[in-house]
């Protein structure tokens, strides 16, 4: 993992302490909400509907136990006990006091952390494959070039105002774990006649105006990875529109431009970039891999499995998945018991997750796009320990890539931009299919909500999706279907008119005993519905 | 009625003005009628509340209750959480949101 060096250090610290007097100065009433607002948001913390929200970074999703034990000390000191890690790979904390942010912010940078660039029109968080430096599918772990761009875009003097926020994922498998193409800049490390480059999918996002990124470049070589990323920047920062926040994001310039013309001045603007000599020099970038090497794991480590617990084998079959070096798995940590709020974890389950990652995952977890949290580095033979602890902690859920396993953003249950509650609606489709057996039989199915068109709970990527809207003061839900936020990246499509909180309930049972009735052998719900098309669906959910 | 609320500048509490002072609690909102924006102005200005709004409410038996399931929400908490709003041991606080 990576660890902070000086200037790391340096200015994290400097940032605590500029926003601990800025935060002095607003409590003193020396400066207004209006002059405030930009600068607390710089530092992540937003204000929701029932306190001030904390947002902190979790650069590419990687943590250590330590982190993720100050985690829960913040979330049992200074919240209600519990955070909610987010579909960006972070966490959130619900009920902060303003006159403690700059305390939480001194706690973060004394384990290398902090809430820097989690919100504005600024290089967010970037995001990665959850299962990056473990996955068996995987050409090289990403995170090298994840945390070198989180260099580069940390106060960059040139893109901490451009028209809108601006997201970037990279991954380094065929498998996209990230919902890479629905990013701003999606980046997948590739393999070309032996070598490895960069593939640059530009323009890509949800919200209001959903889009899948084009292809902008096939393979950039990885010397030029962060001056062709400028590049890109460089391009929207200077033309992207700032009249219209409806129309500020880099997919809406692509779009207008076309991906064709996009491409030509990035070109343009990447032969002056080259010359400028920001890519670092070898030394520095091995420097930064050499932090994300592999634990020494014992590849004569034993295979096999003692699956004779069989609620310990339903688990491993649904949750564990293949690791790179034999005798050795992926544990994924579903947040998503039936009934409760997905994404939520409580400081002790927090500490649970910290505990186990430092007993028997070489001290490393991640946090998934999902709302999950995952150990990546397991020896087989501790898998029956695990799962034992994880479920004392309520932790053992086996659902995941079921219906149950909802992506559910905090809706209008806390979020101040919310037109209707999501958590409710995660909650009775989590109970309604409850039964684990009906669940399988369902298979893969990504089923996502968002309370509002920004689309935090990634609704458009959703198998099945789910839209809150506010019609005439009421709640209302709209249902999408066939998106896909991986390899196969599909925009989902409206069924038809919304349902009340119950109608949308059982309009998705309809759905799924359509699917159940139409599927061929080996087919998952989105692969029916593309074989199949809406119309049935639609006759199965109207009449 | 019209109400007058925000959130506390030091706690982000939700807050409601009395017709004196600012409440957590709905219960003691007072109708601020047509002297909203002149009392806006003033607590804004004073700066203890976050930026205050004026919203629509209906005077119930139980209470002032905002027209808009938003501000319902923000006056109790989180209907999925009942142990972290203003009423966790009444089990049908959450009926007076919805």
């Amino acid at each position: 993992m990576y660890k902070y060096d000086e200037y790391d250090h340096a200015m994290v610290a400097a940032r605590v302490a500029e926003f601990s007097d800025q935060v002095k100065r607003r409590l003193a009433g020396e400066i207004t909400e209006d002059q405030f607002k930009p600068l607390r948001l710089m530092n992540g913390l937003y204000l929701q509907l029932h306190a001030y929200m904390l947002r902190v970074a979790v650069p590419y999703g990687t943590l250590d136990s330590r982190q993720m034990r100050m985690l829960a000390h913040i979330a049992r000191k200074y919240d209600r006990d519990y955070g909610h890690f987010t579909t960006r790979q972070n966490i959130q904390y619900n009920w902060i006091k303003l006159e403690d942010a700059p305390a939480i912010l001194a706690d973060l940078a004394s384990v290398e952390m902090h809430a820097i660039q989690t919100s504005g029109n600024c290089i967010r968080n970037i995001s990665s494959d959850q299962w990056a430096g473990a996955a068996a599918d995987e050409i090289t772990d990403p995170r090298p070039w994840a945390e070198l761009l989180r260099q580069w875009s940390s106060f960059h003097p040139e893109f901490s105002y451009l028209p809108r926020k601006f997201k970037i994922a990279v991954i380094a498998a065929e498998e996209d774990r990230a919902a890479m193409r629905l990013h701003d800049i999606g980046i997948q490390i590739v393999e070309k006649d032996g070598a490895h480059g960069a593939a640059f999918y530009v323009g890509g996002g949800m919200g209001r105006t959903p889009m899948i990124a084009p292809l902008i470049k096939d393979f950039v070589p990885l010397d030029d990875l962060l001056s062709y990323t400028e590049a890109c920047l460089r391009v929207y920062n200077r033309y992207g529109r700032r009249d219209n926040i409806y129309k500020a994001r880099i997919k809406i310039l692509i779009h207008e431009l076309g991906a064709d013309e996009y491409r030509r001045q990035v070109e343009e603007e990447f032969s002056h970039v080259k010359s400028l000599g920001i890519d670092p020099p070898k030394a520095e970038f091995d420097r930064i891999a050499a932090q994300f090497a592999m634990p020494p794991l014992d590849a004569s480590a034993p295979d096999a499995i003692d699956r004779s617990d069989p609620d310990f084998a339903v688990w491993v079959d649904q949750n564990v998945a293949a690791h790179k070096v034999p005798g050795h798995a992926i544990v994924n940590i579903s947040l998503k018991p039936v009934g409760g709020i997905p994404g939520d974890a409580s400081s002790a389950q927090i500490d649970v997750m910290a505990d186990l990652a430092e007993r028997y995952s070489h001290d490393e977890l991640r946090v998934t796009h999902a709302q999950n949290i995952v150990l990546p580095h397991v020896r087989k033979a501790d898998l029956y320990a695990i799962w034992q602890a994880l479920d004392a902690a309520g932790l053992a859920t086996p659902n995941l890539d079921l219906i149950s396993d909802i992506i559910a953003c905090p809706g209008l249950d806390y979020c101040s931009l919310a037109n209707a509650r999501s958590i409710p609606v995660a909650q009775k489709i989590a109970t309604r299919f409850s039964d684990l057996g009906r669940q399988k039989e369902l298979g893969e199915l990504k089923l996502k909500i968002s309370g509002c068109i920004n689309a935090c709970g990634h609704h458009h990527a959703g198998h099945i999706g789910i839209l809150g809207v506010d019609r005439k003061g009421t709640e209302n839900y709209q249902l999408l279907l066939g998106g896909s936020g991986a390899e196969d990246v599909s925009l989902g499509t409206i069924t038809g008119p919304g349902f009340d909180e119950d109608g949308i309930v059982d309009a998705i049972e309809r759905v799924t005993d359509k699917y159940l009735a139409e599927r061929s052998e080996g087919e998952r719900f989105v692969d029916t519905f593309r074989r199949v098309g809406m119309a049935p669906f639609k006759e199965a959910i109207y009449g | 009625m019209k109400l007058l609320t925000g959130n506390d500048l030091k706690t982000g509490f939700v807050t409601w003005w009395t017709g004196a002072d600012w409440s957590l609690h709905i219960e003691d909102a007072a109708d601020v009628g047509e002297q909203g924006e002149a009392i806006l102005a003033v607590e804004e200005a004073a700066r203890r509340v976050n930026a205050p709004y004026i919203i629509a409410g209906e005077q119930t038996a139980d209470g002032p209750r905002p027209a808009h399931i938003k501000d319902r929400i923000r006056a109790l908490g989180p209907t999925v959480r009942p142990d972290l709003t203003l009423k966790p041991a009444d089990p049908a606080a959450g009926d007076w949101v919805i």
